[in-house]
């Protein structure tokens, strides 16, 4: 058990430390918060999604930061993962009444489910390299949307109706409809909560350090840094790509799932475009590998456009300008060379104290 | 007949496609950059020849030069502003800063013009002609959208292969620091490009309005993520490539919507895409590039 601990938060590991530090932190200080004082309608209600996109956004910075590969589409995973959690939570609504163990096997299924689709994905995804991969990417985010706007799936006491393109299905007295294609779900029950979106993205954090840490996460970075020299020492970069690729899919799925089991109605056009790059927008804001910068840039980025409400139809306009004067500045050669030297100055400080 | 028919309003749209293609290719093959607010120089485009025309009675034909003027205008200063400063930045920098350009177009038009959608009045021409003892029936507007395109592209093609800027422009997308060597002003011939890509995306609003007649501020982004396919369809950074991409995905899209399905048309769209390029990774008319060690 010691061992274990060490492993997990050894002095080695002063980042992963801090990456859960900062969530426990956070997470203590919310719970005490709503429960002491009232806050706002608003603020208890972007709670579960701000960790849904925490979720996605690490699951981004699996693939882009650390595997490298650009991908348009994650919000094809997140439907994939949140429409397929009601799908299961719905069917199992008789079966198990208890909500927390439903959500987990929703979720878990979602992450399955997800992670089979980036499977087949990564097969011929990860022959392209570049923007061709980004491209495809993004082809498959429209194609795996385009597709749930035409399914149609009901349940009732003889089982599962599908149905493709038209809705074709008459459920039995007592059935229902899970799936409307465009109209997407509706009365949607529930079930997720602050809690457990606080220990998914502990458990999601839990696997990406695992992942980064192992031999097969050197690799992946190794993959990265270099194609051919990786090659040339006997890595597998098909392989090492594939894993990087699936079990970002798997983690994208279940915050679909947790996202799509927070609200009583859900469009396909939800998970569009726009919605796959906002979470390329949190992990470039947060740093490429960077896991602690994700988690800051999602929770930053995600409730300045909720806090400028009041600015009301200005609020878009803003947080776009925010957007550009932010990569602006932090491209500056000019502020660059500054914080060089501002960091040069405090590391001989540091080296003079030991 | 039908077939015809739907051939030809197929070779419209993937004309338009193929115009608004051109400006993603060339800024990529000279920038290497991916400008993803360029759908939105569609909508501009659009709503000032909208205005123009209908709010201020100015005549057709200046109203869509106008437009184009606007619509470059808008190009150069949105390439001095936000992307020149980046220029030795990571290519993710970039693409981020162009969505942010892109968030502020479609924003910036929800304010000025509101959210509501406008109907676009036929700035062109309308009626159609009709062959075969009015069993085929060709518009007007569709004849000029395929010339145009295929103007567009002859002309685009001579500037590029004749003048001097255009040899410029093919030094910089070879190699900037060469191209710098040998005297070009490398800044200013980006900023032409963008110039020439912004342009063409005004005459590409103009046509595709006069086809689908609704005007909103997210008008641009559809036919923007398509146009940008039909680039990579046909060989990123290849002005053949992106009129070819172009035309193909247009008929493969009426084709689809046509004969199999109009709700699954874009799956089918990008389906092929996909098809296409596990075949020839580069696109249709890309060049392979070969990776040193």
């Amino acid at each position: 058990m010691k061992n274990f601990i060490d492993i997990l938060f050894g002095k080695k590991n002063i980042k992963r430390t801090i990456s859960f530090a900062i969530v426990i932190l956070a997470y203590v200080i919310i719970t005490v918060l709503t429960n002491t004082i009232r806050v706002s309608r608003l603020f208890s209600s972007i709670l579960v999604p701000v960790c849904c996109y925490i979720v996605l956004a690490l699951s981004l910075n699996l693939c882009v930061g650390f595997s490298g590969e650009l991908s348009l589409g994650h919000a094809g995973f997140m439907a994939v993962g949140g429409f397929t959690a009601i799908v299961v939570s719905g069917i199992l609504s008789y079966s198990i009444p208890n909500t927390i163990i439903r959500l987990l096997i929703a979720i878990i299924a979602g992450g399955l489910v997800s992670g089979l689709f980036g499977l087949v994905i990564s097969i011929p995804v990860l022959k392209l390299s570049g923007d061709y991969l980004a491209i495809v990417t993004l082809a498959f985010g429209q194609i795996i949307k385009s597709i749930i706007n035409n399914v149609y799936l009901g349940y009732d006491a003889q089982g599962i109706h599908f149905s493709f393109v038209t809705n074709t299905i008459e459920l039995a007295e007592g059935g229902r409809m899970l799936l409307l294609g465009p109209m997407g779900s509706v009365d949607v029950e529930k079930i997720s909560s602050f809690t457990a979106g606080f220990i998914l993205i502990l458990f999601v954090l839990f696997v990406i350090y695992t992942l980064i840490g192992s031999k097969n996460g050197r690799a992946i970075t190794a993959a990265r840094d270099n194609r051919i020299a990786a090659e040339s020492i006997g890595i597998n970069i098909t392989k090492t790509k594939t894993l990087a690729f699936v079990v970002s899919a798997v983690l994208a799925g279940m915050g679909g799932a947790l996202y799509a089991l927070n609200n009583t109605s859900l469009q396909p056009s939800k998970f569009d475009f726009n919605t796959s790059i906002s979470i390329l927008v949190y992990v470039v804001f947060g740093g490429l590998g960077n896991i602690t910068g994700t988690i800051i840039a999602t929770s930053i980025l995600y409730v300045l456009p909720e806090l400028l409400r009041s600015l009301q139809d200005y609020r878009m306009l803003i947080y776009s300008v925010v957007l550009i004067a932010i990569m602006l500045i932090t491209n500056n050669t000019y502020l660059g060379q500054v914080i060089q030297k501002v960091k040069l100055i405090f590391m001989k400080k540091g080296d003079s104290h030991e | 007949m039908s077939f015809l028919s739907y051939l030809l309003s197929g070779l419209g749209l993937g004309s338009v496609y193929a115009i608004v293609a051109i400006g993603y290719t060339m800024v990529y093959g000279i920038a290497k950059m991916l400008n993803f607010a360029h759908g939105d120089i569609i909508m501009v485009g659009g709503y000032v020849a909208f205005y123009a025309f209908v709010r201020f009675g100015i005549p057709a034909w200046i109203s869509i030069i106008l437009s184009v003027v606007v619509c470059t205008i808008l190009g150069v200063t949105i390439e001095k502003l936000a992307y020149k400063p980046l220029r030795k930045a990571s290519s993710l920098s970039v693409l981020i800063t162009a969505i942010g350009v892109s968030y502020f177009l479609e924003n910036g038009a929800q304010l000025l013009f509101g959210t509501d959608t406008k109907i676009f009045p036929s700035l062109i021409t309308e009626g159609s002609l009709k062959l075969f003892d009015g069993q085929l029936i060709i518009s007007y507007l569709n004849i000029i959208t395929i010339v145009c395109c295929l103007l567009i592209m002859a002309l685009l093609t001579i500037f590029i292969n004749k003048t001097k800027i255009g040899k410029a422009m093919r030094a910089c997308a070879e190699d900037k620091d060469a191209a710098k060597l040998m005297g070009i002003n490398v800044d200013s011939t980006i900023s032409f490009t963008f110039a020439i890509g912004s342009g063409l995306a005004a005459v590409a609003a103009i046509l595709l309005c006069s086809t689908y007649p609704s005007l909103s501020p997210t008008l641009g982004s559809m036919p923007g993520i398509k146009a940008f396919t039909a680039a990579v369809f046909g060989g990123i950074g290849s002005i053949p490539g992106a009129l070819l991409g172009g035309l193909l995905l247009g008929i493969i899209e009426t084709f689809t919507k046509a004969y199999i399905s109009t709700q699954l048309s874009d799956a089918i769209v990008f389906a092929v895409l996909i098809i296409v390029l596990l075949i020839k990774p580069t696109g249709l008319l890309g060049k392979k590039e070969n990776v040193k060690v």
